[in-house]
């Protein structure tokens, strides 16, 4: 097999594929870790089709908007209607939860997150790669990454139904106005996930980042300006609505199941 | 505080080579290439390093210690333990000349397949006028200082020399954003980006960034931007309509 990278001929013979000596894999399985831990606990959670609706108000992310028939058997959990049938393959939220899977799947966070700790290419910087071809993103499947902003868009859409879930969950069908701790934490994820949406790479493009004259759009300049402060920590976002995605399902999820009832703070 | 630091230092050249071992004086203060030098000095006279300002502005100390990318003399021995043997290595994308230095004219040919700055028709130097908030995107870019570690750390050419002919590179990358973003360049650069100078490779794993000791924020600046610019032309067609009606660039 003939050498390549950096064993090609003409590059220093160093013998060694990588001299690093810090702890360059951790990165990368901490990642591969923490993705694997969301994916099984969202798609478990997807599927379950129970627990989604807690106090006749609170409505879990992960069947929001609800659109299938089975989410009659949770009067109020459907602002939106129900049009989906009802199948054990066929997820409450269908309607939404492919967009917002593809709008983390071709975010360039989390295409770095994964380039590096699935397809360990590379896994850390100066590190070998296993492949012994690479096309980066001008091929079929990866070409499709170039779709993002759409994703975008619809993520957009979606993120509205979050904030109305989380608005009309201050509204008990007996007691009226109330306030309780889900309240504050459905409160709290929906306004992480309009972080994570709003520093996205492609918002902050067209926002303004596709302009080549600022100074003849000022009003975009100063939203670009803001995006571009949010999209230096959309990393931090990325992982943290990650976590807040599933504690908050988990609350719906205990307090629907009786688990735990929810602190009345107000009503 | 001084101790005697043990160091492997790559020597050969494109023939072959080996790590060769130096236990050498390391003072307070120092930095990599001090160290270096004093092993010159004292007991490799013929080890070949490229340096020259040895503050971090002329990109010419570029190698890899330890494996990482780093610049000699912006490498302070404090970082590291004093029982740590501390490997230096030139860089390992490009063909190795003799010990520490390497062949860097893939760069230079990347550089020319750049198209210079384009002004308009009929505005001569001197009459340029430009708004900071126009130029300064552009001027993030021209903090570069040309040491390569970006192209170095790259693994679309550090682990596949066939890239090499398509690929430019992120720093040839960011100069053409630099370009593509500056409020005077008349020039379309943005289907070369993806065609000639293969931004289509770069999967956006941000080495480049973590490796350039300007800290220039080169993917998230240049390099996703000219991809969503791409994306504009190629995978958008709303804004292909939008264009198409208001016919305005930006």
């Amino acid at each position: 097999m003939t050498a390549r990278g950096v064993d090609a001929p003409g590059r220093a013979a160093v013998g060694a594929r990588t001299l690093r000596t810090d702890r360059w894999w951790l990165a990368p399985a901490a990642t591969a870790a923490g993705l694997l831990v969301f994916v099984v606990y969202g798609g478990v959670r997807a599927f379950q089709q129970q627990y989604f609706f807690a106090d006749e108000r609170y409505l879990t992310p992960f069947y929001s908007p609800c659109v299938s028939l089975g989410c009659a058997s949770e009067p109020g959990s459907s602002h939106f209607g129900m049009f989906l049938p009802d199948h054990p393959l066929i997820p409450y939220a269908a309607l939404s939860l492919p967009f917002l899977l593809g709008f983390r799947l071709t975010c360039y966070y989390y295409r770095k997150a994964y380039y590096r700790s699935f397809w360990l290419a590379p896994a850390a910087c100066a590190v070998p790669e296993p492949h012994a071809r690479q096309t980066g993103e001008t091929r079929f499947p990866l070409v499709l990454q170039n779709v993002h902003r759409y994703f975008f868009y619809v993520a957009v859409l979606v993120s509205l139904v979050n904030t109305y879930d989380a608005l009309v969950a201050f509204r008990h069908p007996d007691d009226g106005f109330v306030v309780g701790v889900g309240n504050l934490v459905l409160l709290a994820n929906v306004a992480l996930l309009w972080c994570y949406t709003v520093s996205c790479h492609s918002c902050r493009h067209v926002m303004g980042g596709r302009l080549t004259h600022f100074s003849k759009h000022p009003v975009r300049y100063w939203f670009w300006t803001r995006i571009s402060a949010l999209n230096t920590r959309h990393m931090f976002f990325a992982w943290i609505t990650l976590a807040s995605l599933i504690l908050t399902d988990l609350y719906v999820m205990l307090v629907a199941r009786g688990t735990i009832t929810d602190l009345r703070l107000i009503g | 505080m001084s101790y005697k630091g043990r160091f492997r230092v790559w020597r050969g050249d494109a023939s072959g080579g080996a790590l060769a071992d130096f236990e050498v004086e390391v003072n307070e203060g120092e930095v990599v290439l001090d160290v270096l030098h004093r092993i010159q000095a004292t007991q490799a006279p013929d080890l070949a390093v490229r340096w020259n300002c040895k503050a971090g502005k002329c990109g010419s100390c570029s190698a890899e210690i330890d494996g990482r990318p780093r610049l000699l003399c912006m490498t302070r021995m404090s970082v590291f333990d004093p029982g740590d043997v501390v490997t230096v290595t030139p860089m390992r994308t490009f063909p190795v000349l003799r010990d520490l230095v390497t062949d860097v004219s893939f760069n230079y040919a990347k550089a020319r397949e750049v198209p210079s700055f384009t002004p308009p028709a009929g505005l001569a130097p001197g009459e340029y006028r430009m708004a900071q908030v126009d130029v300064e995107r552009s001027q993030e870019f021209r903090k570069c200082i040309e040491c390569f570690l970006c192209q170095d750390t790259c693994h679309v050419v550090r682990d596949h020399d066939e890239n090499k002919g398509a690929f430019a590179g992120p720093r040839f990358l960011m100069r053409v954003a630099e370009l593509e973003m500056h409020p005077l360049d008349v020039a379309d650069r943005v289907p070369a980006a993806q065609d000639e100078h293969g931004l289509g490779r770069c999967n956006i794993t941000k080495c480049c960034t973590e490796v350039c000791p300007e800290g220039i924020k080169i993917t998230d600046n240049a390099l996703i931007p000219m991809k969503e610019r791409v994306a504009d032309r190629r995978y958008d067609p709303l804004v292909w309509l939008g264009r198409t009606i208001t016919r305005r660039r930006d």
